[in-house]
């Protein structure tokens, strides 16, 4: 029997530091300006006309070293982290083990303080492990080449549809060539990347399998068709085992294919995507790759394509004489920037380490165990009645599942939310819901990624099977959570109301009122 | 997969637990798992990637080894801006974005990951506090993409697709509009003034009229130019029924008027140099503030966190407010993109504006002006060397042009690299009007004796 624990996440009651401090307290000294520029240069002010000086200093904190570093350590300890708690919670996110070495090597000088244009020749280490880390990309999709300079998984498929654009723009076929095709269960950048670069989309929806058939995609392709973009396996992860045959006749048709491989994870040295047919892929660093999410990000969407089409990826691009490596950025057919300089070059170190820890046989590991770990809490969950799981896929599902919380919904009462803020009280990571368009009702999507143990995932099923028991005998106790996090239920619908939100301190007193601020 | 491979990241590759879970799921080995694949797409040979590192040492040797042929500035004597900038970085910043609880953190809500967002919120708070403005995003990828998406939001504001931006735009900025905002924007470069670097108003004038959604002016600009005129540019720019959408280098505003004080209607810049390291540009932080009015809250394409009150008296939580307005939900709808952006950086500004305050910003931006002019004074009196270009006034940056030296820049930086020294961004390819001349960046990490270093090499190098 799996012990539940007793948890209680910190609750420090923590004020906004904007209103913490006393006047003329400070946390930090600049460094002295020294005598002779103070003489040569001596009242900084006047060198700015007055109609551009400030003529009010911003209300920032005014605070001393230790009480900011405490406010600070306390918002961080009211963060579940997934170094902190085993995060199977966030579906389609690949939450895993960042190895703290490679958090060591990045923290190096001779990474973190670098700058973008200073000169290759003092940049060799980085360059070498950039072009050495595109050469394992390659191999692990098939590609012939990858940009990492998209700042994240969207950038880079905002990038693929760039890239899709200007090849039928140089043959001469853009004009008529302007609808993508994607899939409902592909993430909503594969419909929104395309549609920004000004493409029209056409969204296949799941035949009862989970996946669109052969025939639902036939019946939209056609000479107007610039592209697939899709990923797979798809949110549900459910194997669209039809995708060779997606990708030979959107490529009959004209187009070329695009794979969304932010769900890498289950599929890494298993399949490829250039052998699936695709020209274009990207992977996010921060989900299969071991890259800390940050809270957010910085991450990296590292862009692939096949030899024909690198001549579009961003520039610069590392090359490699047999002697030196440089940035070239004599390229003329890119599609211009993602993003100013470089990327986020930080997760590629970290990645390239992850993998040089795994090797080929590592790799597999991480894809079996991912995939063991996603089928081993499944056949826990689907002894939880208060949950179904759709599609009648043949096969075993790969990285993870969308759940479905309907029965439960239609027997207690008891919402997806409501659970999803409950499980948070056992010191779990409130869960991914779905993407839209929401197709599985009342829907949970986990992925227990290959970091976490097999008491770690009994741990989480023993959680969601308790709170599916609770929803039978007090359903009020489930939908009034959570009970044990850093805060109680919030007015949820303040955030959405224009009169409501407030997305700065001042935006707050003006709304709320400067006694409510101090209140708070 | 073999019984004997037992990888420290990785539980469950132990037999005993493997074992375990086979049998509870009911298949004989985890390539069963596999069976949705369609055999003909598996592939049937290992990748061929380099033997694995196991042991941590040998892995930490390995890297390390290649990091150490780069030479970081801190190990040189830098003085390279012009998008990423050098600057003191207070312990306490690194200390609490090293923080795993931040650093591993992702999507969770307020319920489980309450300080993530409060630090966000800070984050938002304080940039609010440095622009005058009430709406501020969550991190943008970077100044970039705040500028092209800002830009875009103005032309769905105003319904109009012809967008006015500085000549002094840097080409990184002027690829990342032309390329994300292509199908949306008819972006024009306004004329600079060749003596002042400022925007050449009569220019402006003859361009504005009713169909410019806005226009765009960087304080300091990409030369490091502090166009005076902000007032008057915004005026010329509301009279036409356009936007007046200004770039700051935060950095800058402790010194600098808040933006919405001369004008402006939407805000966008760059946050690195709040305490963020370079990281070979990975550091970099955007963002997007303007007022909050409902008409420019619905065109943000980025997240924006939102404060709410809690239904328990005394408390408060947060949320990502406005979600129907993100391509997360509108997907082909969208008329913008977001994603995965730079939060860690952005709790990592919070936490220096803290940190510094009113009076440490203000003292930060008067030692970089100090430093700046300072350099500016000593390289101007070199032979054959002219600083700044521009009569005009500057922060941080300016170009220095070596015209009169009969040297290249390019070889200038040759020779001042033999020396240990970084010396600033070549800008003859990227304004070859400019002639020989390179682009210098003076922060509060130089000293007088750097600067004089740099002075007196550059006059060895160009004597």
């Amino acid at each position: 029997m799996t012990r539940l624990r007793n948890f209680h996440a910190a609750r420090w009651d923590e004020p906004l530091i904007l209103d913490k401090g006393t006047p003329g307290e400070r946390g930090y000294i600049p460094p002295a300006v020294d005598a002779g520029i103070a003489a040569a240069v001596p009242n900084p002010g006047s060198l700015i006309p007055e109609e551009m000086r400030r003529s009010e200093p911003p209300r920032l904190p005014e605070l001393a070293q230790p009480q900011v570093l405490r406010h600070f350590l306390r918002l961080s300890q009211m963060t579940l982290g997934c170094h902190v708690t085993p995060d199977a919670s966030l579906g389609t996110c690949t939450m895993k083990y960042s190895p703290q070495v490679n958090e060591h090597l990045t923290r190096m000088p001779e990474m973190s303080d670098l700058h973008p244009l200073q000169d290759d020749a003092t940049t060799q280490g980085m360059l070498k492990i950039i072009y050495d880390f595109e050469r394992m990309l390659c191999e692990i999709s098939g590609m012939d080449a990858f940009t990492f300079q998209p700042a994240g998984g969207s950038t880079a498929i905002f990038i693929n549809a760039c890239i899709i654009r200007a090849y039928h723009r140089d043959r001469g076929e853009l004009e008529q060539r302007n609808e993508i095709i994607s899939t409902a269960f592909s993430h909503p950048i594969d419909c929104a990347a395309p549609s920004v670069a000004g493409f029209r989309v056409i969204t296949l929806m799941p035949g009862p399998n989970g996946y669109p058939d052969l025939d639902a995609l036939k019946a939209v392709v056609s000479e107007r068709t610039a592209g697939l973009m899709m990923t797979n396996p798809e949110d549900t992860g459910i194997f669209n085992p039809y995708v060779k045959e997606f990708t030979r006749i959107v490529h009959e048709a004209g187009g070329l294919c695009a794979y969304d491989q932010a769900n890498a994870n289950g599929i890494l040295g298993m399949t490829r995507a250039r052998d699936t047919g695709f020209d274009l892929c990207q992977f996010n660093l921060h989900k299969t790759f071991s890259v800390p999410h940050g809270s957010t990000g910085g991450s990296c969407g590292a862009g692939g394509c096949t030899a024909e089409l690198a001549k579009y990826l961003p520039s610069p691009m590392v090359v490699f004489d047999g002697e030196r490596y440089s940035w070239d950025y004599d390229r003329p057919d890119s599609v211009g920037k993602s993003r100013s300089f470089h990327g986020n070059l930080q997760a590629v170190l970290r990645s390239y380490a992850w993998v040089m820890a795994h090797g080929a046989e590592g790799l597999r590991a991480v894809a079996e165990t991912a995939v063991l770990n996603n089928n081993y809490l499944k056949s826990m969950l689907e002894e939880i009645p208060g949950i179904d799981i759709l599609y009648d896929s043949p096969g075993h599902r790969l990285q993870e599942v969308r759940y479905s919380w309907q029965p439960l919904l239609d027997e207690t009462g008891v919402n997806t939310e409501d659970v999803r803020r409950r499980i948070t009280d056992f010191g779990l990571q409130g869960y991914f819901t779905s993407h839209h368009p929401v197709i599985v009702p009342e829907p949970m999507t986990l992925e227990p990624s290959e970091s976490w143990s097999k008491s770690d995932l009994e741990e989480y099923g023993a959680a969601l099977t308790q709170i599916d028991q609770e929803a039978r005998t007090d359903p009020e106790f489930v939908k009034s959570s959570p009970h044990a996090s850093s805060v109680h239920r919030i007015h949820e619908e303040a955030i959405d109301s224009p009169d409501q939100w407030a997305m700065t301190w001042r935006g707050w007193k003006r709304k709320y009122g400067e006694e409510r601020v101090h209140s708070a | 997969m073999t019984d004997t491979f037992v990888h420290p990241y990785i539980p469950n590759t132990g037999p005993a637990a493997r074992q375990a879970m086979l049998d509870a799921i009911g298949v004989g080995s985890a390539e069963e798992l596999y069976d949705a694949i369609p055999a003909s797409l598996r592939l049937n040979r290992p990748l061929n990637l380099p033997e694995p590192i196991l042991s941590e040492r040998d892995l930490k040797r390995h890297v390390a080894g290649l990091l150490a042929q780069n030479t970081p500035v801190t190990g040189a004597l830098s003085f390279l801006g012009g998008g990423c900038w050098q600057h003191d970085i207070p312990a306490v910043c690194d200390e609490i974005n090293g923080r795993a609880e931040f650093l591993t953190a992702y999507g969770g809500d307020t319920y489980a990951d309450m300080g993530k967002y409060q630090a966000m919120f800070e984050f938002q708070s304080m940039i609010g506090e440095l622009v005058g403005m009430e709406m501020v995003s969550a991190p943008v990828y970077d100044w970039s993409a705040a500028l092209t998406s800002a830009l875009m939001m103005a032309s769905r504001i105003t319904g109009r697709k012809r967008t006015l931006v500085t000549g002094s735009l840097s080409n990184e900025k002027w690829s990342h509009l032309n390329n994300t905002g292509g199908p949306w924007l008819d972006p024009e470069r306004l004329a600079v003034n060749p003596q002042t670097g400022l925007i050449d108003l009569d220019d402006l004038r003859a361009r504005i009229s009713s169909d410019v959604s806005a226009v765009y002016v960087e304080v300091p600009s990409y030369f490091g130019v502090v166009e005076h005129r902000m007032a008057e540019i915004g005026r010329i720019a509301h009279d036409a029924g356009a936007l007046l959408v200004v770039g700051v280098d935060a950095i800058s505003l402790g010194v600098l008027a808040a933006p919405a004080d001369y004008g402006a209607d939407i805000v966008v810049g760059e946050a690195q140099a709040l305490g963020v390291h370079m990281l070979y540009s990975g550091g970099l932080c955007g963002f997007i503030a303007s007022r909050d009015e409902a008409k420019f809250v619905a065109e943000y394409p980025y997240l924006m966190v939102s404060i709410a009150p809690g239904r328990t008296e005394g408390e408060w939580g947060f949320g990502w407010a406005a979600m129907e307005r993100t391509s997360y939900d509108l997907r082909e709808a969208a008329p913008d993109y977001t994603g995965t952006t730079q939060w860690l950086w952005g709790i990592t500004a919070a936490v220096y504006l803290s940190l510094l305050g009113p009076q440490g910003l203000r003292e930060v931006g008067e030692g970089i002006l100090q430093r700046s002019h300072y350099a500016m004074q000593q390289l101007d009196a070199l032979p054959g060397v002219k600083a700044p270009v521009y009569d005009a006034p500057h922060f941080k940056e300016f170009i220095v042009n070596f015209d009169g030296t009969g040297s290249t820049v390019a070889a200038i930086n040759k020779r001042l690299l033999d020396k240990g020294i970084f010396g600033g961004h070549d800008l003859s390819a990227e304004f070859p009007d400019l002639g020989q001349s390179a682009l210098y960046c003076v922060t509060e990490v130089h000293t007088q004796s750097d600067i004089d270093r740099l002075v007196a090499a550059i006059a060895e190098v160009t004597a």
